[in-house]
């Protein structure tokens, strides 16, 4: 944080600023990051323990709220104790008389929203009100992509000269009062401004956070903007500077037109405040809040981990080599209990995951479009450029949403022949809800007939400076890192799928969120195309062949889109199957089918509206049908409740019912024995699993702050956001109908490898490294071979043993999915 | 076949009663419960009106149900089926069957389930109340159901800052809309000598004598009914609040204002036709009215870039076209145009978060930079500036508040050196001493007693804007708005005898309702230190129950149909006398500014973001 000691520095105060906003992507580009981001740097508990004084967020449950897990035995009382007992030893009886029953209760405070509190109380004026709602209106007209009818009339030169522009060649002003306006002109700097307005240098900046977090959206929005001008498909030019500047203004107005020019400053009437970089100091309700965190998430943990020892004690005794098929699919934690069906259901199969972007990289230009999209992970920027061709447009038309309805007489006609449309069009979606140009559909995003330019003709072949298609060698590369990284180079099954996956729902805003993380919130079909088609590419597989990974040429990979919501799967370029893989391919598709029914069964016991006691044909067309209810606003869970990650042979989880709990990522430590790949595949784990892991933790432990609240009142502000009503601020994070099944724990990963080898590859890159040694993820290391566990702690690998002895066996997991809603305990599987 | 229209309000009554007894645990009751009532109501309503066109519908009049009786006073419950009716009705039932459907699994596990569907099947009460009275008394019951249950869907999110204010806000539109009605309802009483029935109306000749002999107080009665119309409906210059609306569900915000309640202008236009098409000059301002509301709320709908308030603005622009439509005495055009922007606005709403991916794929599809719009062929100085004027709304909102609310509110905060003893110490004598002179009729000259009623309601009409103005102390806004009940009596008896039945029909409703939410203000303040009406203070959160029976007695202070305050202060009404035209005003104004006040109080103590404990709460601006 800033030194208030210093004097004002516009530059780095506005930096500092920028790093603590929300940095939320425009809705088209929805991506999963941990919300507090900016005190990664420091410890977790310290961290979260800094960011409830400072800026009023709730980090962890309620003090009220654990007691009541624990009344309700989702926290057992033996747990209890054991945990406690190895955390506090002989203190133990004192603080459990703490975490029980002793009253910390206290009025919530924070630091930010002190100083400008002194309007109100001081000077009996509500600024805010007086100026966010105007200051929402014009930012959300300016940044528009596409709402409103008559755009903001000048914007090229960016924000301040747009409305200096205006106000130059208006009638009318942006202000009321003469003095504003003057210095809309006058000044540049945020400075003069702020001498007005607070008039000790002091306190500059720790007005300028209070006043921007009093609208924490539009700020991080503006902010965002600024950096990623690329996240705007109707650009626009603005600076959180800019912003500020104008609020300043407006701050100004306001204050000038109640009290004429003559007003005190804030700094002379104001009451003395906390600094927002003074120390903070540690209660004893911290010290509660992180044993009862400790406690609830280990409670969790060590059943996790006592199923794996024996899980761990069984391995490697039945090895098949002859596969019928393998499947790839993304380390999603929603493919978790997919893959567990097709195993149940063909034993001979074999599954690995890798993240949903299978290793390529590039930009995608569906038929007839006009612009391109990112199918890979956000900070990745590719080179090249994959295009569809042939395949016919696919945009259908919507006369609801076009401005044809806004006008006066088209309006009157419209209302009068369409509006009884709409009256039919409702009750038909109400009673038999069905795909509209309305529902956002993963298969929409890739014609199944259209064909990808995936192997670049000529090097001249670019466009707007991206290469067309991959190069052999590109290729080779890029096939060879994946299987190897999954540890995946022989025992080559006749068919390979590689499934990407998607969503599809209608009436929501979040869409982004529900596709395929690693493709940059786009759904994974084109990536799995794309590698399947190099990994058939008989010269890659002829350069494989050299380096060591021999593809038979009787296998064919075969890529496919697995959509979450519906639990439907579509396969690409099966014409290219001959007749004996045709004849296998149809067999594996009926197994598929009854996968998908049998996964649609375990995650509609989330969903109170239907009966999971039906049969899985039944449910399945139920689950069907919410992906394109107007009226649903739960179509899927997402990536609620994910708690876990597994970096290892699939064997290490096969056996036990993690209830969807899980991400994981195909690794073999004998393929790997450096950890190179591994340390690659650390680098992706931690940002991407952890990332999601704590968005749904803050969305949930602060729905209101951290999270966008219940999505039913929200308004769509611009394309960019969502906001509740007309004059609010926009909403970041998840809303609640995401985050309500979760349990805010944070993300355990388990690694397969010697822990000096797993220690090196998280210490090769300080960012990855960050996460771990600062306990914003835990880490525990599996040494291969043995049932030995290690836990990584203040940097070094220590021996662990949980608390827990063994996790029971459950014969009949239909009967234990039928029977509840909530988290479900580990469970070990009868052995298939 | 007419008293059958009776079942159409009994049905969503019996619904509304069923689901207020059911635990908020049970989601799928009450939502069944709902549906039901919807169901039921909506094939009901089909079934009869086949029957009715069958025979050759006519128009149908349920006539003079007397609902409480005294020397000289009758009040009248009166029931009214046409055309206009039947579409209102049908197209109502309709939109309230889906939306209930939808809501049911919209709003599953949403912790207000239970107050959805009581405050939903509520305004489904008002609304066909509304549509199928007869009268404006019972048209005004129908009225302030909506109104209520408006205040209620928009602070649906009470545990919010905007949701609370704008709640407040519209309410307090709709009250200036209720000044109209019962002005109109006052002066139409002196008109007709009777409580009109709309069948009378129908009557030409009998409209037509009684315009040409009181053409002054007949133009009065349909202005005041604009007014009312002009408010429920977002017409200029009362528009902005159709956008500030929307802070609720979006299926509640679709049917609501979207559709249903935002046209019930438009049907107290066309239900009041008969009377005020023979005035030219009013059907003049009629189309004027709803030309310009045309004309600026598209402007103002066309530089909007939040979806759910393009919408709004659009449906304001649509409406005013029904208003010129029903000047000009297209009444089919009028009633199929309603329908059909009923539907298509509803829709567009529920479907609006949609808008995102599909305008996004669109976008991805067919974007070309910087799309040319009409204006931007303009001279630079008129498009900059009628561009700002509309992304300002035409200051329509700054208007309200510097003509309307600051006066009275400056008024108010002139008394701010009152405390509850200087009230009691200044005004009981004061008090007295008119008692007793209207008491003994003999005390003062006639001509003097003539004058006094003007300065009693005066004293009044200032108690209950210092209510309103008050920032402090909520007990003492609250006895002044009691006070106020008992200036405006006083200063009505001096016009003749108040019988006995009347004065304690209405002081017993006062009181009642005063001394309980007397308590309940008592009460809270002595759990809580922090307590004012400064802010909101959310108190409903660790409060449920206490809020809720503060709720009531607010609902019975503020003469809430059909409390017997509301019985009262429509007797009052009845004692003024047609010449007294500042008194009746005064009056009203006084009732209207009460209810809001009262609300306020409601709203600032039991409302918005809870701040006593650390828990989840948003901040200001969510």
């Amino acid at each position: 944080m800033y030194h208030s000691k210093d004097k004002f520095n516009e530059t780095e105060v506005l930096h500092t600023l920028v790093h603590y906003l929300p940095s939320q992507a425009p809705l088209k580009d929805f991506v999963h990051h941990n919300t507090l981001h900016a005190f990664q740097h420091d410890s977790f508990y310290k961290a979260i323990v800094t960011a409830t004084e400072v800026f009023g967020y709730k980090t962890t449950l309620s003090i009220d709220e654990f007691r009541e897990l624990y009344q309700s035995g989702t926290i057992e009382q033996t747990y209890f104790n054991r945990k406690l007992k190895a955390l506090k030893g002989t203190d133990f009886q004192s603080w459990k008389q703490k975490l029980l029953t002793s009253d910390y209760s206290s009025k919530p405070q924070s630091r930010v929203g002190q100083l400008r509190a002194n309007w109100k109380s001081e000077y009996r004026i509500d600024l805010d009100l007086l100026t966010q709602p105007a200051l929402f209106r014009v930012l959300c007209s300016y940044l528009d992509q596409g709402i409103a009818i008559w755009k903001f009339p000048v914007h090229h030169q960016g924000f301040l000269t747009s409305i200096r522009e205006m106000e130059k060649n208006a009638f009318v002003s942006f202000f009321k009062t003469k003095r504003a306006k003057n210095l809309l002109f006058s000044e540049t700097d945020l400075s003069p401004l702020l001498k007005i307005i607070v008039g000790d240098e002091a306190l500059y900046a720790q007005y300028l956070f209070d006043q921007q977090f009093g609208h924490p959206g539009w700020s991080g929005m503006v902010a965002h903007v600024e950096m990623n001008p690329n996240s705007l498909i109707d650009p626009k030019t603005i600076s959180l500077k800019d912003m500020i500047f104008f609020e300043l203004l407006m701050e100004i107005d306001a204050l000038d037109n109640k009290f004429g020019e003559n007003w005190a400053p804030l700094a002379l009437r104001a009451k003395a405040v906390t600094p927002l970089d003074q120390k903070v100091v540690l209660t004893e309700a911290d010290e509660v809040r992180k044993l009862w965190q400790e406690i609830y998430e280990w409670s969790y943990y060590d059943q996790v981990l006592s199923g794996l020892k024996s899980n761990l004690s069984n391995m490697g005794k039945a090895t098949t080599i002859e596969h019928d098929f393998q499947a790839l699919l993304c380390i999603d934690d929603r493919e978790c209990s997919f893959h567990g069906y097709v195993e149940m259901l063909a034993p001979a199969c074999q599954t690995f995951n890798t993240p949903g972007f299978f290793g390529v990289e590039f930009y995608y230009k569906p038929v007839h479009s006009n612009s391109i999209t990112k199918q890979c992970p956000a900070p990745v920027t590719p080179k090249y450029l994959i295009k569809e061709i042939g395949a016919s447009p696919k945009s259908e038309k919507d006369i609801h949403f076009s401005g044809n309805t806004d006008g006066l007489f088209r309006g009157l006609l419209i209302s009068q022949t369409v509006g009884f449309f709409s009256a039919l069009k409702l009750a038909l979606n109400i009673f038999r809800p069905s795909f509209s140009p309305a529902t956002s559909a993963s298969f929409r995003h890739m014609d199944e007939v259209s064909t990808l330019t995936v192997e670049n003709q000529s090097p001249s072949d670019i466009e707007n400076g991206l290469q067309i298609g991959f190069t052999l060698d590109e290729m080779v590369v890029r096939v060879e890192n994946v299987l190897r990284s999954i540890g995946f180079t022989q025992h080559f099954a006749p068919l390979i799928y590689a499934f990407g996956h998607g969503s599809t729902s209608v009436n929501n805003t979040h869409y982004a969120g529900y596709d395929c993380g690693a493709c940059s919130g786009r759904p994974g079909s084109v990536n799995a195309r794309v590698f399947s088609f190099m990994a058939n590419h008989p010269k890659v597989r002829e350069a494989l062949r050299i380096r060591g990974i021999d593809i038979p040429d009787t296998s064919r990979f075969v890529g496919g889109l697995h959509d979450t919501t519906r639990d439907d799967i579509t396969f690409y370029d099966e014409s290219y199957l001959n007749a004996e893989l045709m004849e296998k391919h149809l067999k594996n598709k009926a197994i598929f089918a009854q996968a998908l029914a049998l996964n649609a069964k375990e995650r509609s016991r989330r969903f109170e509206t239907i009966d999971t006691r039906l049969s899985p044909a039944e449910i399945h067309e139920k689950v069907k049908r919410r992906s394109v209810s107007l009226f649903e606003p739960r179509p899927e869970l997402n990536h609620a409740t994910n708690a876990l990650c597994f970096v290892g042979r699939r064997e290490l989880s096969a056996n036990l019912f993690l209830d969807r709990r899980a991400f994981m990522n195909s690794f073999d430590y004998r393929a790997d024995a450096e950890g190179d790949y591994l340390a690659g595949i650390m680098n992706a784990v931690a940002p991407v699993c952890g990332g999601i892991n704590l968005e749904y933790f803050f969305s949930r432990t602060d729905n209101h702050k951290l999270g966008a609240g219940t999505k039913l009142p929200h308004n769509v502000m611009g394309l960019v956001g969502v906001a509740n009503g007309i004059d609010g601020d926009l909403r970041t994070g998840l809303p609640s109908q995401m985050i309500e099944a979760h349990d805010p724990i944070r993300l355990l990963v388990i690694v397969e490898h010697f822990p000096d080898i797993v220690l090196r590859s998280i210490q090769k890159n300080p960012a990855t490294y960050e996460w771990f040694e600062n306990d914003w993820i835990h880490l525990i290391a599996v040494v291969p071979n043995t049932t030995d566990l290690y836990l990584f702690r203040k940097g070094t690998f220590i021996p662990y043993h949980p608390l827990i002895q063994e996790v029971p066996l459950m014969e009949d997991i239909t009967r234990l999915i039928e029977a509840s809603y909530e988290n479900l305990p580990v469970y070990r599987l009868k052995q298939i | 076949m007419s008293a059958l229209i009776l079942g159409f309000i009994l049905i969503p009554f019996v619904g509304f009663l069923v689901s207020l007894v059911i635990p908020k645990e049970k989601e799928a009751l009450l939502s069944i419960s709902a549906f039901l009532t919807a169901g039921i109501q909506l094939s009901g309503i089909l079934t009869y009106s086949v029957y009715w066109i069958y025979k050759g519908h006519p128009s149908l009049n349920l006539k003079e149900i007397p609902l409480f009786e005294s020397r000289g006073y009758i009040f009248y419950l009166d029931f009214y089926f046409d055309k206009i009716g039947a579409v209102f009705l049908i197209t109502g039932a309709f939109l309230t069957f889906l939306v209930t459907i939808y809501s049911r699994y919209y709003l599953h596990r949403e912790s207000g389930y239970k107050r959805f569907f009581n405050t939903i099947l509520l305004f489904y009460v008002g609304y066909n109340l509304t549509v199928l009275s007869g009268n404006f008394e019972t048209l005004f019951i129908g009225w302030e159901l909506l109104g209520i249950s408006s205040f209620l869907l928009i602070a649906f999110y009470r545990e919010r800052y905007l949701p609370v204010k704008n709640a407040l806000k519209v309410f307090s539109i709709y009250r200036i809309g209720d000044v109209g009605l019962v002005l109109a309802m006052w002066a139409s009483h002196h008109l007709w000598n009777e409580n009109i029935s709309f069948a009378k109306l129908n009557d030409f000749s009998l409209v037509h004598q009684h315009l040409n002999e009181h053409s002054i107080t007949g133009a009065f009665i349909s202005l005041m009914i604009l007014v009312t119309a002009a408010t429920k409906s977002a017409q200029l210059p009362f528009s902005s609040w159709l956008s500030r609306a929307m802070e609720g569900t979006t299926p509640s915000s679709a049917i609501f204002y979207g559709s249903l309640s935002v046209h019930l202008g438009a049907f107290l236009m066309l239900r009041t036709y008969p009377f005020w098409h023979q005035q030219h000059s009013i059907q003049l301002l009629i189309i004027l009215i709803g030309l310009s509301t045309s004309i600026i709320s598209v402007t103002i709908a066309r530089v909007q870039s939040s979806v759910k308030s393009k919408i709004a603005y659009a449906s304001i622009g649509q409406i005013g076209l029904i208003f010129i439509e029903i000047a000009l005495g297209f009444e089919k055009l009028a009633l199929l145009h309603f329908a059909g922007n009923a539907f298509l606005r509803t829709y567009q709403l529920l479907v609006s978060p949609s808008v995102v991916s599909y305008l996004i794929r669109e976008q991805f599809y067919h974007y070309v930079p910087k799309l040319q719009s009409i204006e931007d062929s303009f001279p630079k100085r008129i498009e900059y500036s009628i561009y700002l004027l509309s992304l300002k709304e035409w200051e329509l909102d700054s208007l309200m508040n510097y003509l309307i609310w600051k006066p009275l509110k400056n008024v108010g905060r002139k008394l701010d050196f009152l405390t509850i003893k200087r009230l009691l110490i200044l005004f009981v004598p004061i008090y007295c001493i008119g008692l007793l002179i209207s008491v003994k009729a003999n005390l003062l000259p006639d001509e003097i007693t003539g004058y006094l009623p003007y300065p009693f309601s005066i004293i009044g009409l200032v108690m209950v804007l210092k209510a309103f103005s008050e920032r402090h102390r909520p007990r003492l806004s609250w006895l002044l708005v009691i006070m106020n009940h008992l200036w405006v009596l006083l200063a009505i008896s001096f016009n003749e005898g108040f019988g006995a039945k009347e004065t304690v029909t209405y002081l017993g409703g006062v009181f009642i309702s005063g001394i309980i939410g007397y308590a309940c203000l008592s009460k809270l303040k002595s759990m809580e230190e922090d307590y004012g009406l400064n802010r909101f203070y959310g108190y409903s959160y660790e409060y449920p129950k206490l809020s809720l029976l503060f709720l009531l007695s607010c609902l019975g202070l503020m003469a809430f149909p059909i409390t017997p305050t509301f019985i009262g202060e429509d007797i009052i009404f009845n004692h003024i006398h047609a010449n007294q035209l500042v008194l009746a005003f005064f009056t009203a104004l006084s009732f209207v500014v009460m209810g809001i006040a009262i609300f306020r109080i409601y709203a600032r103590l039991f409302l918005g973001p809870y701040t006593k404990k650390h828990l989840e709460m948003p901040i200001k601006s969510a």
